[in-house]
């Protein structure tokens, strides 16, 4: 007697514990081995591109916020620095410092979440989390000081930024930045030689580095495949020329490798505020601007190394107050082509975890 | 530093190779006809000189009289870029050859492009609405669209 | 043992058209909002007087062990988990765990923005939680669309699809905001009588 056996297709739906918010996927699955994904979008698709072609180019700004909502700095960074670039504004001294602080500081808020999101997805319930957050709500505090705002900063402008740092803010920077190694230590001294996690994620979801590069993989998605490309180092933007830090790079490309570029990742970027805190100029922190803004004839690609990868603003303008077309390069819409073939062959447990390792983020997938 | 490219010696030199594919190269990008666009596409990803592997962004803009698919292209060995255009001046049916199997980095923003802009990519191998849903009437991007 | 495979009946792309049918139909049917159920603002408590303890000890007991629903959608999500990670523990008000499962759920928290093509799976989580149940909208995005409400695909308020009992202003709203909304709840469920149900 024959055994008839036929595909099943489970729907990861927009509302799932593991999906980082509200991504789909059409799964195929043939008993619990995985044959086909088929990626579904556009649950969070809010018009950003469309509606900054009504906006001035400062209130561009708060949109672009909303784009990768765990980094909104970056964002913010990215689109100014694309601005600037038309228009050739020269940025005080004191301004680039700050911008580069607060950069790195949401680099590695947004990798604490990385990594403890990922661990959520393997099986450990909130601990990881839980932790990461506290160091997580001290980076918040700190932002707070500066502009009173959590989660959605607005902090940057074109030329410079809002508002000055107060007198708490550098003691309580340097405090955060003494115990920050420590902190870093124990997670890994927690997490990266435990049993589970080295079986479950050694050796899962492979990405090979010609895969990687075709399909325009950036970040530590890209550096864990063992290409070493990183904005910082090879296009340098702002003032990142004059400090002095390493890029982690991964050997295999495997799920393990990917923790492990992001755990890297955090300690240099310690490494990198500490210099910037020592350096700190005094001076103004924004130039002054006609009001109403407007931009030369012409268009520019800005691209920065934003936590997830990179972030690029691709700018149109036509010599009036609002953008002529605005279109953001999202990473992780693009690290996400290769879901298909990391996945397939493996069990679904295996699809949660290779899927929480890419680190996306729906709000810049979408947009 | 990445490098950007000289436009005018890039357009010399795809003219030669490739005869009456330039249009022209204006001072932000070298704009190529649609129908010689994916052999100049295999031309610089596997040429030694050039070496283009990694499409850093592909997008479109939509000019009241034509439209303009702009390719934003990398060199991750040499450490230099270039930016490729196609113009298309139909605005009814919009037709433009895919670069999918030169550079897998453009099946989901091809995708994007038609569903926001309507512009249709030929050989892609799963054209279909990928931020909008089924049956949404029109494409929003377009400056008509209101 | 021989094993036959067949193929799939349903293609991918069927399955997209039914469903850009239902999101258009949705869309089509919501364009009014629906009135608020705030009844129990303004009217004087006539409660039956044999039920008057029953109905404390039950409000009491509801209201201290209300169940929330994590229905994050984009960044407010992250200000409730916030809410309930260690700082601004909301474990102390008995809404330890986050239901994923709307059948085990009574609240309803939605933070962020919900677009038209998500308009059909919030409606049919609501209709899947049993009664009684409440809904919080969070967030600028979930009252009136926010910042996006000009979109061609955002929803200009969570109001259109799903009755809603407390709004939380902000963009994100502070932890702090979000337990007093929770808490205005809270105050509601006490009002709350077994007669009608």
């Amino acid at each position: 007697m024959a055994l008839k056996t036929e595909p099943f297709i489970l729907n990861v739906g927009p509302q799932h514990p593991s999906t980082h918010g509200v991504f789909r996927m059409r799964v195929t699955l043939d008993g619990e081995v995985v044959v086909d994904v088929e990626p579904v979008i556009g649950y969070l698709h809010r018009g950003i591109e469309k509606l900054a072609e009504s906006r001035t180019y400062t209130q561009v700004i708060p949109l672009t916020d909303r784009l990768d909502y765990l980094a909104s700095m970056t964002n913010n960074f990215g689109y100014v620095l694309a601005v600037e670039k038309l228009a050739g504004i020269k940025v005080p001294e004191r301004a680039e410092h700050l911008r580069v602080i607060m950069a790195e500081l949401m680099r590695i808020s947004s990798h604490l979440m990385a990594v403890g999101f990922f661990l959520n997805d393997l099986g450990a319930m909130m601990t990881p989390v839980l932790y990461m957050w506290r160091e997580r709500e001290k980076i918040m505090d700190l932002f707070e000081m500066v502009c009173g705002q959590r989660l959605t900063y607005n902090y940057m402008r074109v030329g410079g930024v809002s508002h000055d740092i107060p007198e708490e803010f550098l003691p309580a920077l340097e405090r955060f930045v003494g115990e920050m190694p420590r902190f870093i230590d124990e997670y890994e001294q927690l997490l990266s030689q435990n049993e589970i996690l080295l079986a479950r994620t050694k050796g899962v979801g492979v990405l090979p580095r010609a895969m990687a590069i075709n399909i325009a993989a950036s970040g530590p998605v890209l550096r864990a495949s063992g290409v070493k490309w990183d904005i910082r180092k090879a296009d340098p933007y702002s003032i990142y020329e004059r400090f002095d830090f390493e890029v982690p790079v991964g050997m295999v490309g495997d799920c393990y490798d990917r923790y492990w570029v992001r755990i890297q990742e955090m300690r240099q970027s310690v490494r990198i505020i500490e210099q910037a805190m020592k350096r700190l100029p005094r001076g103004e922190i924004c130039i002054k601007l006609p009001k109403p803004f407007r931009l030369p004839n012409g268009e520019v690609y800005g691209h920065i190394e934003a936590p997830k990868g990179e972030l690029g603003f691709y700018l149109v303008s036509d010599n009036s107050i609002a953008p002529y077309r605005f279109h953001v390069r999202p990473p992780t819409l693009i690290n996400l082509t290769a879901l298909r073939d990391m996945v397939v062959g493996w069990k679904i447990a295996d699809l949660i975890v290779i899927f929480g390792s890419i680190d996306v983020c729906l709000g810049e997938i979408d947009r | 530093m990445t490098v950007v490219l000289d436009y005018e010696a890039v357009a010399r030199r795809l003219s030669e190779k490739f005869p009456g594919s330039v249009v022209e190269s204006g001072k932000s990008g070298i704009v190529v006809k649609s129908d010689r666009l994916r052999e100049l596409a295999w031309f610089l990803r596997d040429s030694s000189e050039f070496g283009f592997d990694y499409l850093a962004n592909l997008t479109a803009v939509d000019y009241l009289d034509y439209f303009e698919v702009v390719y934003h292209l990398v060199s991750l060995t040499n450490n230099h870029s270039l930016v490729l255009k196609v113009r298309c001046t139909d605005r009814d049916k919009p037709v433009v050859p895919s670069v999918v199997d030169v550079w897998r980095a453009a099946d989901f923003q091809e995708r994007e492009v038609y569903d926001l802009m309507g512009i249709v990519f030929e050989g892609h191998p799963n054209l279909k609405r990928l931020l909008l849903w089924e049956g949404f009437v029109g494409h929003p991007l377009r400056k008509d669209y209101l | 043992m021989e094993i036959e495979r067949h193929e799939l009946s349903l293609p991918g792309s069927y399955i997209d058209m039914v469903e850009g049918r239902e999101v258009e139909s949705l869309k089509k049917s919501c364009q009014q909002p629906i009135p608020d159920p705030d009844s129990w603002l303004e009217t004087e408590l006539r409660r039956n007087v044999l039920l008057t303890t029953v109905d404390y000890v039950i409000d009491w007991a509801r209201s201290r062990s209300v169940f929330p629903l994590m229905f994050g959608l984009a960044c407010c999500a992250f200000e409730m988990i916030a809410t309930a990670a260690s700082r601004f523990d909301i474990a102390r008000f008995g809404m330890d765990i986050f239901r994923w499962s709307p059948r085990q759920a009574d609240l309803m928290i939605v933070a962020g923005t919900i677009t038209w093509k998500m308009a059909p799976a919030v409606k049919l989580i609501y209709e899947q939680m049993a009664e009684p149940k409440w809904v919080i909208a969070m967030g600028a995005c979930a009252i009136s669309g926010g910042t996006f409400r000009e979109s061609y695909s955002v929803v200009p308020g969570l109001n259109r699809i799903v009755p809603v009992d407390v709004y939380v202003p902000g963009c994100p709203p502070r932890p702090e905001g979000l337990i007093h909304g929770i808490r205005l709840i809270h105050q509601k469920i006490l009002r709350d009588t077994i007669k009608k149900v």
